[in-house]
């Protein structure tokens, strides 16, 4: 079984965000990045499923050349290849963009199975997974928390609303976008951190994948990001200011005698 | 005139799902800033009492497309009835919720019309013949402003809580929208489960303490307890917490979790992004308790605590302690 895997990598949770100077998104200079949350888990269905099936894993990544680093994280816990898509005219991508690029490396690779996160913790569009699938002609699960792959194929777990999950089978190949908390991803060891430094990690032009530059990246994009800003914050809270046991003690006194809730 | 503007609506059951309300609310804001009209467009086997209630929320019409396929939710059959629908009447804009089942299928849905994908939308207006949308990203502690670039229709989602839905006296007419194409699901549907859990009611809960990422390990848990024991609070979590095996499934609060709403709710290590905030925005009385003063739960916090919760939360067990004695 040959399973590709959509990683990303974004800024880290606990990353202090602020807009760029042209307003248009936010200053990456200085802030940590990480594989997104989702992708993670990603991995590790992916690595599991291989074992158990003798398959291979390739991680995909449209991203600069920061986002080689997510690519080693992942080939280092047990990806065997990677595919970075690392070209100037891959940037700015929406999901429509990013999309049709991750469908040319699918269509080049011919996966059996793909896996995504659910969303991405920058842009958050939670839809280039079911994109892709839309492009390939291929059936899909969003928002998956249980995966079972047997000949030809799946049975998923999804996700609904109100602590509920719906039980499906779908036909492979296909698409599948997991949901954070499907698994518990491992760390990686310090052979595979050695190992993967060996692996093969091949760097793709849009001339490669026979995609035209204005189909990808912003130029193949349909939205256009005009500027980030923080959200306004409304009333807001009062912020109780003053030492930890002088905000402790107004905060208590606050909750009985203003708010009356305690 | 620009084309119409579509409302896909859900069923929950055969009733409307409520955030159907917010959608149709959304697309007639949206049908008077773009000088057209709004019609709500509800895919089913039965329109139970959905088409009716919908008919009140403002929508100029609401048009039924039935089909026995359209019963069980399968991402095939209702892109195959939406998209087909869609081609040959050409709307300009398709508005759906930004829930779990409409965004399963929305992508399709645009790739099979060539539309742009505008997902969870929170806001929006006109510019330049035009329009310009507000969402969120950066699970919220940032938004953005985005244009479509180009021709043809644009498939939108709308954020639970944006648009408010607005039932009225009138009642819009129910027709029925005649499907000239064969739909087929694409998955199985082979049952719906409860999540597995010892079943701790947070429901009920009086006062709820949550705890968010921020609690930085299960190890961490006991300065949670002691000032749950001392408030009499249940304990409840954002969801990287149960994620990370921290806590039971049971405890998580929001969209994939429980929806509470006691009178006390005090978020410590909590973001407040929407999936979170929507299962305790309800609450009377919002504490946060965050290192970070940007962070988008103090939007929605009556009072706030910008510190270390390490340090502020046994500061308050002692200050409840102390209250109390
Ligand atoms: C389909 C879907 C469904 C989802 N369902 C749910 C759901 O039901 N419930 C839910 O909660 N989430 C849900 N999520 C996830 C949601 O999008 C957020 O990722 C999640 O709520 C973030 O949790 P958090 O605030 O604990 O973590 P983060 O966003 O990482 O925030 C951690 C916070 O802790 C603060 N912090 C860190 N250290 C400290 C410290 N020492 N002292 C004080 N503050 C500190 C940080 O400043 C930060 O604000 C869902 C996501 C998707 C895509
Ligand atoms: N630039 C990218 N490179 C590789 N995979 C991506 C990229 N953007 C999105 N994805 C995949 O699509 C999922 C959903 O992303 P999004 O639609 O942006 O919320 C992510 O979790 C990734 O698995």
């Amino acid at each position: 079984m040959k399973i590709g895997v959509c990683i990303k990598q974004v800024p880290d949770t606990e990353a202090r965000l602020r807009p760029s100077a042209s307003g248009q998104w936010i200053d990456e200079e200085e802030i940590p990045f990480a594989i997104n949350e989702g992708d993670e888990y990603a991995i590790e269905e992916a690595i599991s499923i291989a074992e158990q099936t003798g398959g291979e894993v390739v991680v995909v990544t449209v991203g600069p050349e920061r986002a080689r680093e997510a690519l080693r994280k992942a080939l280092a816990v047990g990806a065997h290849r990677a595919v970075h898509l690392a070209d100037e005219a891959y940037a700015g991508g929406d999901c429509w963009a990013t999309a049709r690029a991750l469908a040319a490396v699918a269509n080049r690779e011919s996966f059996d199975l793909i896996l995504t996160g659910s969303q991405s913790a920058d842009v958050g569009f939670g839809t280039t997974g079911t994109l892709l699938a839309s492009m390939l002609g291929w059936p899909h699960a969003w928002l998956v928390v249980g995966l079972e792959v047997a000949d030809g194929s799946a049975k998923v777990t999804r996700e609904m609303e109100a602590g509920k999950n719906e039980l499906l089978q779908i036909g492979l190949p296909a698409v599948v976008e997991v949901q954070a908390g499907i698994n518990k991803p491992r760390y990686a060891s310090l052979k595979g951190i050695m190992q993967a430094k060996r692996k093969e990690v091949a760097e793709l032009s849009p001339a490669d994948l026979e995609l035209d530059p204005s189909q990808v990246g912003a130029a193949g994009s349909r939205l256009e990001f005009l500027s980030v800003s923080v959200p306004p914050k409304g009333e807001g809270a009062q912020i109780l200011e003053g030492d930890t046991a002088e905000v402790a003690t107004q905060l208590v006194d606050k909750l009985r005698t203003e708010a009356r809730v305690l | 005139m620009a084309g119409k503007v579509w409302v896909a609506l859900q069923q929950r059951g055969d009733e409307l799902h409520p955030m159907s309300g917010e959608a149709i609310a959304a697309g007639v804001r949206l049908a008077a800033t773009v000088g057209s009209e709004a019609e709500a467009i509800l895919l089913c086997a039965e329109p139970g009492t959905a088409a009716e209630t919908a008919a009140r929320y403002g929508a100029a019409a609401v048009r039924v497309i039935q089909h026995p396929s359209l019963g069980a939710y399968t991402p095939g059959a209702f892109t195959g009835a939406l998209s087909a629908a869609a081609s040959t009447e050409a709307p300009g804009w398709i508005v759906l919720a930004h829930s779990y089942q409409s965004v399963d299928y929305m992508p399709r849905v645009a790739h099979a019309l060539d539309a742009a994908l505008v997902p969870e939308v929170i806001d929006f207006r006109a510019d330049d013949g035009g329009v310009i949308w507000t969402r969120p990203v950066f699970a919220g502690k940032m938004q953005a402003e985005v244009r479509v670039r180009g021709e043809g229709p644009v498939v939108l989602s709308v954020q639970a809580g944006a648009f408010p839905a607005a039932q009225g006296e009138a009642s819009a007419p129910i027709s029925t929208l005649d499907l000239a194409a064969d739909i087929t699901p694409d998955r199985e549907v082979l049952g719906v489960e409860e999540v597995a859990g010892e079943h701790v009611d947070l429901t009920q809960a009086p006062i709820i303490l949550a705890v968010g990422r921020g609690i930085g390990g299960a190890e961490n848990m006991d300065k949670v307890e002691e000032l749950a024991a001392a408030l009499g609070a249940e304990i409840g979590a954002s969801r990287p917490v149960i994620d990370s095996g921290w806590l039971a499934r049971d405890r998580q609060i929001g969209s994939s979790g429980q929806t509470v709403a006691p009178k006390l709710y005090i978020a410590a290590g909590i973001s407040g992004a929407i999936q979170h905030l929507v299962g305790m925005k309800g609450s009377r009385c919002v504490v946060a308790i965050n290192k970070d003063a940007s962070a988008p739960i103090f939007a929605i916090s009556q009072y706030g605590i910008v510190g270390d919760l390490h340090e502020v939360l046994p500061a308050l067990t002692e200050a409840v302690k102390e209250a109390k004695a």
